[in-house]
């Protein structure tokens, strides 16, 4: 396990996000409720640079009281990193794509210390399509 | 002053990225796994005509209709294309900006060669790719356009300027001619001038019309194309307006079926017409529906075939038989929900010599060649054929390396 340091703590505003190369594997830190969260920058659709998509706040619809749909409109808390090859949206708290369990990002663990951001990475990272 | 991060920060990917960033991860891929060493086809990846139909125009033969079209560019500042009938749904395809190379593609081009030859060969490069059929865009609406004689003029305005500009540019960059397929004579003559150019690699019927595929009046152009030895492509498209499809509310179920009917209807009256029959060296290539239709149609017409011979006398076999060993298909958008149905779907439509991988790219459905690649239940020999042999094949091309560092 290697240990890279990527961020200061104030480099990242709430909502904000870094893409960024360490150790040769390619990762996306995000900052939301105050904490930093980190995904490899390899979508599990086809590869796709996932974290250097835009972010964007889910979109739900829910029936309303009689059945009748009540529209859409934007989750007040759910913001979704979303991959600029196809499209596919993942929930950035929990790596999870919104549509379907069975498409996760790949975690990477963070750790705050003395101001600053690092990541860990497993030595058996396959290093290669920048995944 | 802190020391510097020890990392490479990786910028958001945008309209303005250039395309061997953006597909910078498909690179690596074909990289890593070594496929960058053969040779890839790609025979369905498309360019913006309209960004560059203030050229197209100058192409067209009517004096008239050209000075026409001139003036009206010269003057009617952001009008839509002169004289093509386009889609509205054009419009979702890049679903409100979360796909920025499907809305534009403002990366930096330096002046120099045409720009689509450079973003093609950006996209070849980063594909891993040797050889790319490029098609166009909006042009896939064209049979529908209420005068057939703008669907002959700007269809053959478009052949003239691809073998100038496309094809001039680069011996990667391959086509097939557009054929005016709502004016069967004049399909002929698109045939009968371009058949005999290296780059032009077949004939295209864009398939969102309204015609019937086995009407006498074609049997000529299936002869010359036939002759030719090239094959006749049919590209799909959607259509919203098309009544069997006004119901749907959204952009995605509209182009989740609209792109695979339309190629339905027309394999439907191939088939069971008995065009294999009438024309056993014609070669048919039908692209962009994806796969899984494959499967449902062989299935189908099978079942009813067997129950009322008598309404198609030309076969002497099954439907699914001419469709699997006298047809050819495109792989993309290639269904993976599944692996035990996608499977099944390579065995049923033999895809170790009928399938051609292709990409669609820069579309928002684009397929890396790492779909295929990737499949576990492939031989390496299979991802070859697939990947680039069989469209070697169909289209006699020798083997090439892809541009870029080390390669064409
Ligand atoms: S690779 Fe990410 S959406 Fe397809």
């Amino acid at each position: 396990m290697a240990e890279y340091r990527v961020a200061r703590e104030g480099d990242l505003a709430e909502g904000e996000k870094r893409v960024f190369v360490a150790g040769g594997v390619e990762i996306g830190l995000f900052r939301l409720d105050g904490r930093f969260i980190a995904w490899r920058n390899a979508c599990p659709h086809q590869g796709g640079p996932v974290c250097q998509g835009r972010i964007f706040r889910r979109v739900i619809a829910e029936a309303g009281e009689t059945g009748r749909p009540a529209g859409r409109r934007y989750h007040e808390r759910d913001v979704n990193i979303v991959c600029p090859w196809h499209g596919a949206e993942f929930d950035i708290r929990t790596g999870v794509h919104v549509g379907s369990g069975l498409l996760r990002l790949a975690p990477v663990a963070t750790l705050l210390r003395d101001g600053a951001v690092h990541v860990a990475i497993a030595d058996e990272v396959e290093h290669g399509d920048g995944a | 002053m802190d020391a510097p991060l020890p990392i490479e920060a990786l910028a958001e990917i945008g309209v303005e990225t250039d395309t061997r960033l953006y597909l910078d991860h498909a690179r690596r891929h074909a990289r890593r796994h070594g496929y960058d060493r053969w040779t890839l086809v790609d025979i369905d990846a498309h360019h913006v005509e309209s960004i560059s139909w203030k050229e197209i125009v100058d192409f067209i033969e009517d004096p008239v209709l050209r000075d026409q079209a001139k003036a009206y560019h010269a003057e009617r500042v952001g009008a839509p294309p002169y004289g093509l009938v386009g889609d509205f749904g054009l419009r979702y395809q890049d679903c409100g900006g979360r796909i920025p190379h499907q809305a534009d593609r403002r990366e930096r081009v330096e002046p120099g060669p045409h720009r689509d030859v450079v973003l093609t060969r950006r996209a070849m490069e980063a594909l891993a790719v040797a050889y790319m059929v490029v098609f166009p865009t909006s042009m896939l609406f064209l049979g529908m356009h209420p005068q057939p004689q703008m669907e002959v003029a700007l269809g053959r305005a478009y052949n003239r300027w691809v073998e100038a500009t496309l094809l001039a540019g680069d011996a990667g960059i391959l086509a097939l001619a557009y054929l005016p397929f709502n004016t069967p004579e004049e399909a002929l003559r698109v045939v009968e001038e371009s058949a005999a150019h290296p780059r032009v690699v077949g004939f295209t019927v864009t398939s969102t019309r309204y015609k019937p595929v086995h009407d006498r009046a074609y049997w000529r152009l299936y002869r010359a194309i036939e002759e030719s030895g090239k094959p006749i492509c049919f590209h799909a498209g959607y259509h919203w307006q098309d009544p069997s499809l006004a119901t749907i509310p959204t952009f995605l179920g509209m182009h989740a079926l609209g792109f695979v009917w339309c190629n339905m209807v027309h394999m439907t009256n191939w088939i069971l017409e008995g065009i294999p029959e009438r024309f056993p060296r014609l070669r048919s290539l039908w692209v962009e529906s994806g796969l899984a239709w494959i499967p449902f149609l062989m299935q189908r017409l099978d079942d009813q075939f067997l129950m009322r011979p008598s309404e198609a006398p030309m076969l002497k076999r099954l439907p699914s038989e001419y469709m699997a060993e006298r047809c050819w298909y495109s792989s993309q958008p290639m269904e993976r929900g599944n692996p035990k149905a996608l499977a099944l779907t390579f065995e049923m439509i033999r895809a170790e010599s009928q399938l051609l991988w292709s990409s669609d790219w820069p579309h928002f459905d684009f397929d890396t060649p790492g779909v295929i690649y990737d499949l576990p239940f492939l031989s390496e020999a299979a991802k070859r054929a697939i990947l680039g042999g069989n469209a070697q094949r169909l289209f006699g091309l020798p083997d090439r390396r892809p541009p870029g560092p080390g390669g064409a």
